[in-house]
Parts: C-alpha cells; sequence; structure tokens
C-alpha cells in the first residue's frame, strides 16, 4: 500500500459522512439517528456527518422494514453511492421487519435487495448502539477501500 | 410560463419520503400536489392478525414520535369493549407520559423548524434540550421511544416517586422560557422566515376540517383535553392557545405557548397523584361484540381509533385509525398557493406531518 492509499484509508476511516433513507420506518429510528447527530451523543466527534446526497456519502443508513414502494429507490441509492461504500441497517425493520413480519406490502428483510454490512438491532436502537454500528461501518469502508478492484467484484 | 417541480419522495429536506409536485409561476407556487403511500405497511391489515395483546404492541409502531398516543387510544377503545375500568393512578401516569411526549414532539417540532429556516444553532439548542425530555421518559419508562406503558386496565409500570420528577420538568420549563421561547418569539431571523407566510384563513381552516395546532393557529379553538376529556384531564387546570393569524408563526407561537401548558399539566398531575394500584391486574378479559371510539388529543391533533370486535374472539376484527396529519394535509395545499417556492419546506412542516401515522 502506498502512501497516498494510506491516506485515504485513514481519512475514510475518520470521516465517514452518512445519508439517511427512510423504507417506511416509524420514525423511530429516524429521530433517533437525528439525535445521535445531536449535542448529547455528538457524532461528528467520529467525523460523521449527515449528507444531502447519496453521491456525497460513503456510509449508507437505512431504516425501516422495506416496503415494496420502496425497493427500487434503495437499489438506485446505494447504486448512487461511490464506492467503497458501506450499508449500516438501523433497527429491527430492516433486519428481521419487526412487528410487520408476514405483511404482503413489504419486500423485507433489506439483505435480500442489497448486501448490509452492519446491523444495528433495537427498536428502537439506543442513539449509542447507531454510533457504534457507523464506527463499525468505518472500519469495515477503510479495509474495503484499501483493496478497492477485489472487493467490488466480491460483492457483485 | 409555469412549470412543475417534483420534491421527493426521497429527498434531503423531507425527514419521511412522500412526494410534493408544485406548479411555479417563477418563484411563485401556483398549485401544489401530494402523494403520499411509500410508508404504506398495511398496519390495519396485520392488526386483524394479531391477539389483543399482540395488537398494543403493533399499534405501538404506528408512528415512533407518538408511540404513546396511539397504545393510549386503543387501549381506551379496547377497554370500552371489555368494560374494564382503570385505577384513577393508572389515569394519572397516562397523563404525564401524554404530556411529556407532546413536550417532546414540540421541542422535535421546533427543532426541524429552525432547521428548515436555516437557523442550525437553534435546531441543535432545541435537541439539546429534547434529550431532557427523553431523559424523564427513560426514567418513568425505560425506554426512549417505544415506552410500552399502556395496557387494558391501566399502565404497564408505575412512577414511584412522582415528586422526584418536579425538579426536572422545572428545569424544562425555565429552559423553554429563557432560551427557546424567546428566540422563537423575538429573534429576527425566525420572525422574518415564518411571519406572514403559509396563511390559512378561518374560514379555510374550517372547511378543510384541520385538527390540533394548525386549526388553533387559525383561530379555531378546539382541543380534546378541554372539549371531551379522557384519562385524567378533567381534573387538570389549563389553557388552550388561540392564534388568530393563521400563518408559520402563529403556528410556532401556538406549539410554544402548549408547551408551558404541557409543563403546567405535568406539575400538577405529579403532584396530585393518588396513590393505589397503576393497572387492574392479569384478570381474564373478555371481550363484548361491538365497535367502540376512542379520541385522544395528539400533539398535532385528534387521534380516533374505532375498533371493532366479535364475542369469543381473540384477535380485533377491524381497527381504523384516522390520524391528525390526513386532516391536516389538504391544508398544505391553500398554504402554499402564492408562496415562494423557497418558502415551502417550511411551510408544508408547519402542520408537523407525519406520513408513517396517515400511511401506516
Amino acid at each position: 500500500m502506498n502512501l497516498w492509499s494510506r491516506l485515504m484509508c485513514s481519512c475514510r476511516r475518520r470521516s465517514p459522512w452518512i445519508f439517511h433513507m427512510n423504507s417506511g420506518s416509524c420514525n423511530g429510528c429516524d429521530i433517533e439517528l437525528v439525535a445521535s447527530l445531536t449535542p448529547r451523543y455528538d457524532a461528528e466527534q467520529l467525523g460523521v456527518r449527515l449528507e444531502g446526497s447519496p453521491r456525497h456519502a460513503d456510509i449508507l443508513c437505512i431504516t425501516g422494514p422495506v416496503t415494496r414502494n420502496s425497493v427500487h429507490a434503495i437499489e438506485t441509492v446505494y447504486g448512487q453511492v461511490c464506492s467503497p461504500k458501506a450499508v449500516v441497517a438501523i433497527g429491527s425493520c430492516p433486519a428481521t421487519t419487526n412487528v410487520f413480519i408476514d405483511s404482503r406490502v413489504l419486500d423485507g428483510p433489506l439483505n435480500r435487495h442489497i448486501p448490509v454490512d452492519v446491523f444495528v438491532p433495537g427498536c428502537p436502537p439506543r442513539p449509542d448502539a447507531i454510533l457504534q454500528g457507523i464506527a463499525k461501518a468505518a472500519e469495515i469502508l477503510a479495509e474495503r477501500g484499501s483493496r478497492p478492484l477485489v472487493n467490488e467484484e466480491n460483492q457483485q | 410560463m409555469s412549470y412543475k417541480i417534483p420534491m421527493g419522495p426521497y429527498h434531503p429536506a423531507l425527514e419521511e419520503p412522500y412526494k410534493l409536485d408544485m406548479i411555479c409561476d417563477g418563484e411563485t407556487v401556483s398549485d401544489a400536489k401530494l402523494h403520499i403511500g411509500f410508508n404504506f405497511r398495511g398496519i390495519e391489515h396485520l392488526a386483524e392478525t394479531r391477539n389483543y395483546i399482540q395488537v398494543i404492541a403493533l399499534m405501538e409502531r404506528v408512528c415512533g414520535i407518538c408511540s404513546n398516543i396511539h397504545t393510549l387510544t386503543l387501549c381506551q377503545a379496547m377497554e370500552k369493549l371489555t368494560g374494564i375500568e382503570p385505577p384513577l393512578r393508572a389515569l394519572y401516569i397516562r397523563v404525564v407520559m401524554a404530556e411529556l411526549e407532546r413536550l417532546h414532539s414540540h421541542v422535535l417540532w421546533a427543532g426541524i423548524a429552525a432547521k428548515l429556516m436555516g437557523f442550525k444553532t437553534m435546531f441543535m439548542t432545541c435537541f439539546a434540550l429534547r434529550e431532557k425530555v427523553m431523559d424523564v421518559l427513560q426514567a418513568i419508562s425505560g425506554n426512549r421511544v417505544n415506552y410500552s406503558m399502556n395496557r387494558i386496565g391501566g399502565v404497564n409500570r408505575d412512577i414511584e416517586d412522582p415528586l422526584a420528577l418536579l425538579s426536572m420538568v422545572e428545569e424544562l420549563e425555565r429552559e423553554m422560557v429563557h432560551t427557546i421561547i424567546p428566540i422563537f418569539t423575538t429573534s429576527t431571523t425566525a420572525t422574518l422566515r415564518c411571519a406572514g407566510i403559509g396563511i390559512l384563513t378561518n374560514e379555510k381552516a374550517i372547511s378543510c376540517g384541520v385538527v390540533g395546532p394548525t386549526a388553533r393557529a387559525s383561530g379555531v379553538p378546539q382541543d380534546l383535553r378541554r372539549a371531551a376529556p379522557y384519562a385524567a384531564y378533567s381534573e387538570m387546570e389549563f389553557d388552550v392557545p388561540v392564534e388568530k393569524a393563521g400563518d408559520v408563526r402563529a403556528r410556532l407561537l401556538v406549539r410554544a405557548l402548549e408547551i408551558m401548558q404541557s409543563c403546567r399539566i405535568l406539575r400538577q398531575a405529579l403532584t396530585k397523584m393518588p396513590s393505589g394500584e397503576f393497572n387492574t391486574g392479569d384478570g381474564k378479559i373478555v371481550f363484548s361484540t361491538g365497535t367502540a371510539t376512542s379520541r385522544v388529543e395528539a400533539p398535532r391533533g385528534e387521534v380516533v381509533y374505532s375498533v371493532s370486535w366479535k364475542e369469543n374472539s381473540r384477535n380485533p376484527a377491524r381497527v381504523h385509525v384516522r390520524t391528525p396529519t390526513f386532516q391536516n394535509m389538504p391544508a398544505i395545499r391553500w398554504m402554499v398557493i402564492g408562496a415562494r417556492l423557497a418558502d415551502t419546506p417550511l411551510i408544508q412542516a408547519s402542520i408537523d406531518p407525519c406520513y408513517s401515522c396517515t400511511d401506516r
């Protein structure tokens, strides 16, 4: 690994920008994610910033049990995040569809549609747990960035 | 020449997925169309497949911001069907939970409104204050979002020492009076951004049938806590703040004043809380055939549940929910017509929309 890629690796680990996407969530996880960005939990100390566009983000944070309406959007947004990228599924909904299991309008869980790196379970998870999940995803991101080509093929 | 600007469904300015199509003439919005349904999870159908204990956990997840209100309304309707009367202490605990939830919801809204005004400092201040409300909620229920406090015939957890929570309420009130309310009412940034935009006249408010703070900001003095008291609200003293102007600033003021009233109700409920049981125990629950409705004043307005049951059934035959945003949504169209394009995110946020409640 040359100096440049070592630097990039460290930057990715220390400053992951996130994009938040709601795939039919009840807002519980969404407000906990926002709460984790505000002064009490202060995600910015880890270099985390909420971005408005998936093209600017490294980590895709998805909440909600994946409604049929959102499947196409999830795939599009996942495609728009630049490589290397990591996906954090926040809450029990994207992991198992939670209490909404058996619903006919859901097309979950999330890992049927896109590869998920970190699951943060809980209904909803506490902001501390969300931060831990993002920190873990940042490490995965840095590792993935250090071997970009191999990794891209593995993902497909 | 008019053109259409689609906004959403997955847009950074929107907290939840929904789509707003705006027809614009230059900078001025001439019409708007709202598309919802991206959050549809089929909860009303799922409720028919769950028994009377599971259905409470399911309906709690209709909305993460007003989760307590949904279980409260459902439990009230189910109590009507079973004929169980919750004890007085349970009613007081329900009032405490409902008011704490109103506090955190209004502060959250204030934060999001501040963010949409471009007032990031205020957003952070509001959320720092909201954490203090969440501390009280967590101290009572052990959870931050889905409290699972309500059950048929009372509440699941007792408030063991109500007077100990008084100091927390006083601190909240102090911060509200000294920080949040003065900034929103006197700061030039907030005033210039809110005054005179998104006007909903009194006549339009009545013809759209808007509810909650949106109605009260347009001079419609309606509040279910006063008009049809539930839980222990008939024993509380409070005012219903009403503003005449009908613009975004009026809606901001109504919510700010409601925060003060919530603190007042909280103080009364905590000091006057009677001793005794907080639920009716684990006796057998027998439902009678029929339909019961229950109405509750949620932070955003009136929530109506209509629950049907067939005798000897464990599952409800039908649970129908009508949420406040469903009533307030059509008013957005009348608010944005004639507004500048840059003001529309703030205007549509001013009704405090919750589409996960509305879509279900």
